[in-house]
């Protein structure tokens, strides 16, 4: 009965002749960027950093694509469609990372490091074992993030696709394979590049579509809303209560960003600081034009297609968004928003991929195993074959998690990567003391803390696990295993002095702020 | 080289640098700090004041909430311009000084 019901208002579901065109489009137009980007990736720096070549406008560009997720596009106007003003709460909490990110760590990062964010825990510190406490840190986290992506890429893609799960799954891993092996970090920019533009610009019509129903005035859509849906779904409702869950939250999205590995990776793209902060100055203004106009596009969801279809169609509200689209542009638009999120998608998981085999290839092999000396037909050689491990990694995860609620992988993500990466990265730049041991510690305490509380406290106990009462009783653990990490990582380091590390800060000190010596 | 690594980095020059930075870069931090946090409390604390209406609908969380992004660009923009203009001026001044 339910789904004949839809049948009569959607066309989501089934297969849809105008989202395949506007997909096999945007893989041909990607895939012969690829095949650009290919002639151009001969060595690492090209394949990990693409040449360095990267302008301020392209990076800033690459890093809003890498950022906006399907979770940002499709989950914030789901979550306004839904839940009305609580869905922006999310939206201003995943901008402000950005300007902590510039203010704290953007120069410094680009200045010390070379491919990878270990590069710069690692200084003046003992190689191996900060390589591998760093690479777990963030192989971890881009893992989780990679789960998340790609079990909602199966599932959406499966809905407005119409084809199976695990050929889904397949199909992401396959493009993006694409891209990465032969078009390394080039074509990875460049298909950031070009999703970006799309979501922006697909995101821009469909606000525009929206307010031309209400007069062009955002008043007449929130005097609809309220009538509609009533005054609550413009107020604050249930999603921010405790305070302590607030600010714990707040902190894992904010310090989160500057722990997410493939978001640091882009920073060795451009050729110096400058540019690094520049980029971050347009992405900051890309990604908070998004936010701001994602909100029109979940309110115009609730009232333009309303609560009921949208909730029918998914439970978890991820469709209001081409529902949309589909009211205001019929099939054909649907198809184009339908294919703009499959591209957003595949982008993602490409990032992700280049920053997991960097640090596979580039922080275990070649730092670890091979103690720095490889030949660079080698490096490129084990980067390419880590990347084809993690990409295979990526299909068997999306589908060993199948149908799970994955929501809380993205915040595991944030939470480990606030908690494992980002104190050592900090204190790596800023503290002559900082030792081997206290950034292992730090990493390691950050890392398995974090995963150890979500596990506990009422996001999986209760909400996965079923079981009655939650041990640990805050939802994001961040201000718990963030704060753990610092301490330890200060407390070991003052346990005992590493000279070797303390005599290397006065060059570390004059590559972080005057830049002699950056690569 | 005119200043050894060592003489550079005890150079009042150079220590007014890295203290500029460091200054600059914690007050903004504070400011996004107070800007956020603030936000996320006052939902946290005090709804209602959020949900009185500034126009016939509208209310007052919605300016506000746009008002919290706009702040993070325009903090945002600060820094860049000062680093641009001011940081990297003295940072190319202390490198050609060493070179000399």
């Amino acid at each position: 009965m339910q789904a004949a019901q839809t049948a009569a208002q959607t066309v989501i579901g089934q297969r849809n002749n105008s989202a395949i065109i506007f997909f096999f489009l945007i893989v041909a137009i990607t895939l012969y960027i690829t095949y650009w980007a290919a002639k151009r990736t001969r060595s690492t720096k090209e394949f990990y950093a693409a040449g360095r070549t990267v302008s301020a406008f392209q990076n800033g560009l690459a890093l809003s694509g890498d950022y906006m997720s399907a979770a940002s596009f499709l989950g914030i106007a789901g979550m306004v469609a839904m839940k009305g003003y609580d869905g922006m709460i999310y939206a201003t909490g995943w901008l402000v990372g950005w300007p902590a990110l510039m203010f704290l760590i953007a120069g410094p990062l680009r200045n010390l490091g070379k491919y990878t964010f270990a590069d710069v825990v690692a200084f003046r510190l003992k190689q191996t074992p900060v390589r591998i406490a760093a690479a777990i840190g963030g192989i971890l986290t881009v893992l989780l993030y990679t789960i998340a992506q790609m079990v909602g890429a199966g599932s959406l893609i499966k809905l407005m696709f119409g084809i199976d799960y695990v050929w889904a799954e397949l199909i992401v891993g396959a493009v993006m394979l694409l891209y990465v092996l032969f078009g390394g970090m080039i074509a990875t920019t460049w298909v950031q590049i070009v999703k970006a533009a799309l979501l922006l610009g697909g995101v821009t019509v469909l606000t525009l579509m929206v307010l031309a129903q209400f007069s062009w005035s955002p008043g007449d859509l929130y005097q609809a809303v309220s009538a509609k849906l009533g005054q609550k779904a413009l107020e604050p409702g249930g999603l921010v209560t405790g305070k302590i869950d607030a600010i714990s939250l707040g902190l894992a999205l904010m310090f989160g960003l500057l722990g997410l590995p493939h978001i640091l990776m882009r920073f060795y793209t451009v050729p110096d600081a400058k540019a690094a902060r520049t980029s971050v100055l347009y992405a900051t203004g890309f990604i908070g034009y998004f936010y701001i106009i994602i909100p029109i596009v979940g309110f115009g969801a609730s009232v333009l297609v309303g609560r009921e279809l949208i909730k029918t169609v998914d439970p978890g509200g991820n469709m209001a968004a081409p529902l949309l689209a589909e009211v205001l542009g019929g099939t054909p638009f649907l198809g184009f928003i339908a294919a703009v999120a499959f591209a957003t998608i595949l982008a993602v998981v490409a990032g992700l991929t280049l920053a997991g085999a960097s640090a596979l290839s580039h922080d275990i092999y070649v730092n670890v195993v091979k103690k720095g000396v490889a030949t660079e037909q080698e490096q490129v050689r084990v980067a390419k074959m880590a990347t084809v491990v993690f990409g295979i990694v990526a299909v068997l995860l999306g589908v060993l998690f199948k149908g799970q609620n994955v929501a809380f992988m993205v915040g595991l993500a944030f939470a480990v990567a606030c908690s494992a990466n980002f104190p050592a990265l900090l204190m790596s730049i800023v503290w002559k003391r900082f030792t081997t041991a206290g950034a292992v510690s730090s990493i390691l305490t950050g890392a398995f803390l974090s995963v150890l509380l979500i596990v506990i406290s009422p996001t999986v106990w209760v909400d996965v696990l079923h079981k009655k009462e939650a041990l640990f009783p805050i939802k994001n653990p961040a201000i718990v295993s963030m704060t753990a990490a610092f301490v330890i990582g200060i407390l070991v380091s003052l346990m005992a002095r590493e000279p070797s590390a303390e005599a290397k800060f006065e060059d570390e000190k004059l590559r972080t702020y005057l830049a002699v010596g950056a690569e | 080289m005119a200043r050894s690594t060592h003489e550079m980095l005890e150079s009042p020059d150079f220590k007014r640098l890295v203290r500029g930075k460091w200054t600059i870069a914690i007050v903004l931090t504070i400011v996004l700090f107070i800007v956020y946090y603030g936000f996320i409390l006052l939902i946290a604390a005090d709804k209602p004041f959020l949900a009185q209406k500034i126009g016939e609908y509208t209310t007052l969380g919605i300016p506000i909430g746009v008002g919290v992004i706009v702040a993070a660009w325009v903090l945002t923009f600060i820094y860049v311009v000062w680093a641009n203009r001011v940081h990297d001026v003295e940072v190319s001044r202390l490198v050609e000084e060493m070179k000399k």
